[in-house]
């Protein structure tokens, strides 16, 4: 009876009855997604410490353990499952897309909120009401970077070099789409491997295709491999790219070979927005790295789960998922959330977003793109 | 034609550096019977070594390449022979290749927990810049990786072939006993073999990483390509190894173009297949004949 009543107590749901709220990270801190897995963490982590050192939500403190699923679908639903047993408040993550799409079933099965960072066009075209986005789904980025090769570059072609995933697929699908609706002709549609180490053979491909621009779309590390190979190889068109292809970790990684991409970044420490930068500055202080997207994403899900939590005034989690839903929040009302955010019924995220380029290892933005729904 | 010949050089680069660590393999194999399966991690760790020198002695690159070569010849090489190699050596081949394996487990976490499990930029050997020649433009990076390893490859041939010491080691691998009877220093000979492979992997991690990154998974990639290389080309022979990586090098990068970017993987697996079937002793392999 003592041992059973013990490892009642143990559990983390139960524990946190009356001190804690248990919101699990199941995230990816190895394999081909660790960059943008760390980012994550790392944001849910400050802000949680923020949040935390403020007294908590309602009173509680936020307890969240991050658990790897290194870059494995079958690991992270595996991770999912481990969690849900333990009674959690609202999921957080985890960033690859293929992983979102199996571990969303999990969480709506047990009608908790799951908030993510994948940005496949199909997590939020399920009709699954418990399934949040932090950034900008491809079918929403995909537009705005067609119509910057359409008006901004003038290309008349282009050559596709996609990460075969759901996350890359689904990027491929959308942007070829949108450029074909543009009168842009597709010349060349290369796939690649995750975790692909090799991409000589892929860059003179490109190269033969003569487009005008050349749109990437990898995951970070496979990114700044194609970016080294693409300057050891002498690629003169413009390589175009939709956030990870200008992210920090990218440039890091690239060195010099990133100066020239161009494209959009839904989300950036280099945007000329003041809660923005002061984020990037506590990052960095924090953890002593410069952030990415995916800091961003992390920091702001935390506040989104404050924000809504204060505002329905409890810890009810169908409740959290229905008030999430049409809701915007914007900086005035919960700092944290640095830049007014609206979801919409299908837990897709709109805020404003940015046309930026690397210059000199820098990224530098150039232009601010409003939210779609203005 | 300019795509096809730029492919070959960048191929036969990357071939070049799957030779240098299947030469490894097959050195090690004839001298001591042991198949190195952390191989791969082998070529894994120098980079961090260097990388270490570079951020935390602030080391220059050439300074931190020298202490890499010196880390790797001391740990990979010696270390390696002397804790597991001589102790699980004389229990048979299998728990040796059991040991590797977990060595190679071992090296992988310990670089991933010790300095990070994201890919890290590694400086390459020169500038990235374009050299033409007939018409033909081709990377000066990749030319650059071939210079070296064939130099290198040219060297240990020189060194096996052309010295005392090169024939010294020949006699050791061929017939230990005998080697031993004509006053030839068969440990000594064998642990050399250890030494010139850790300087091997060394100088294929300071080749790779600048195009992989440095990464504690870069193993898993070239550990298999070199393994399959030495069997391509004979596992008993030095030159059937360089061959066999060039061999490699060249159907990635071709295959990747002309055929299935997606199978690319899976048409070194298939050659290797054929020539187990047509020639099982590898390319420029001979039946049961131990030699370097």
């Amino acid at each position: 009876m003592g041992a059973i009543l013990a490892a009642a107590l143990a559990a983390p749901g139960m524990a946190g009855a009356q001190t804690t709220v248990y919101i699990p990270d199941v995230v990816e801190l190895s394999g081909a997604g660790a960059v943008s897995g760390t980012n994550w963490r790392d944001g849910i982590i400050l802000a949680i410490e923020e949040v935390n050192a403020k007294g908590g939500i309602l009173g509680r403190k936020i307890e969240t353990p991050h658990l790897d699923t290194q870059s494995d679908a079958g690991i992270s639903r595996a991770q999912i499952q481990k969690v849900l047993d333990n009674d959690p408040y609202v999921v957080l993550g985890p960033v690859f897309s293929g992983s979102v799409l199996v571990d969303m079933v999990l969480t709506q099965q047990a009608e908790v909120a799951e908030v993510v960072a994948g940005e496949a066009a199909a997590i939020t075209q399920r009709n699954n009401p418990y399934v949040f986005r932090t950034s900008f789904g491809q079918q929403y980025s995909m537009p705005k970077i067609a119509n910057y090769v359409r008006d901004g570059l003038k290309a008349k072609t282009v050559a596709v070099l996609w990460v075969n995933n759901d996350f890359g697929k689904g990027g491929r699908d959308s942007f070829l789409a949108e450029a074909k609706a543009r009168g842009i002709k597709a010349v060349a549609d290369i796939p690649t491997e995750s975790g692909q180490v090799d991409f000589s053979a892929d860059v003179i491909k490109l190269k033969a295709a003569n487009a005008d621009v050349i749109f990437v779309y990898t995951n970070e590390e496979e990114s700044a491999r194609f970016l080294r190979e693409a300057q050891k190889q002498g690629i003169k068109a413009p390589l175009i790219g939709e956030t990870t292809l200008l992210s920090q970790k990218v440039i890091e990684l690239a060195g010099p070979a990133a100066n020239g991409v161009r494209g959009h970044v839904g989300l950036s420490a280099d945007a000329p927005v003041p809660a923005l930068q002061q984020f990037a500055e506590k990052f960095k202080k924090r953890f002593g790295y410069v952030n990415d997207h995916n800091g961003i994403k992390g920091y702001t899900a935390i506040y989104a789960i404050k924000y809504v939590t204060e505002k329905i005034g409890k810890f009810e989690r169908k409740l959290f998922a229905q008030t999430l839903h049409g809701l915007t929040i914007m900086p005035q009302q919960e700092p944290g959330i640095l830049m007014e955010a609206s979801w919409d019924q299908n837990g897709d995220i709109d805020r404003a977003s940015f046309l930026g380029e690397v210059v000199n290892g820098q990224q530098k933005i150039v232009e601010v793109l409003p939210k779609l729904g203005k | 034609v300019t795509s096809f010949i730029q492919l070959l050089v960048s191929g036969l680069a990357t071939g070049a550096i799957y030779a240098l660590v299947a030469v490894g393999f097959t050195l090690i194999w004839q001298t001591s019977q042991t198949i190195n399966f952390a191989q791969g991690e082998f070529v894994m760790l120098p980079a961090f070594f260097i990388l270490v020198a570079m951020h935390v002695l602030e080391l220059p690159f050439w300074a931190a390449c020298l202490v890499g070569i010196v880390l790797s010849i001391a740990i990979l090489g010696v270390l390696f022979k002397q804790i597991i190699v001589d102790p699980m050596l004389r229990h048979g081949v299998l728990p040796l290749v059991i040991s590797t394996i977990a060595l190679s487990l071992f090296l992988k976490e310990s670089a991933k927990n010790f300095y990070s499990s994201q890919a890290q930029p590694f400086p390459a050997l020169i500038e990235a810049h374009d050299i033409s020649f007939l018409g033909v433009v081709v990377s000066a990076q990749s030319l650059v990786v071939l210079a070296v390893a064939l130099g290198t490859v040219a060297a240990l041939h020189g060194l096996l072939h052309h010295t005392r010491l090169g024939r010294s080691m020949q006699a050791a691998a061929q017939n230990p006993t005998v080697a031993r009877i004509l006053g030839i220093p068969v440990e000594r000979m064998i642990l050399l073999t250890f030494v010139i492979n850790a300087v091997l992997v060394a100088l294929a991690s300071i080749l790779i990483s600048p195009i992989y990154l440095a990464k504690f998974t870069n193993g898993d990639t070239l550990g298999l390509a070199a393994f399959v290389a030495a069997i391509v080309g004979g596992f008993n022979q030095v030159r059937g190894a360089i061959l066999g990586g060039f061999i490699l090098g060249v159907l990635d990068n071709l295959s990747a173009a002309y055929v299935s970017a997606q199978y690319r993987g899976a048409f070194p697996l298939l050659l290797l297949i054929t020539v187990i079937l047509v020639r099982p002793q590898g390319l420029l392999g001979r039946v049961e004949e131990r030699t370097l």
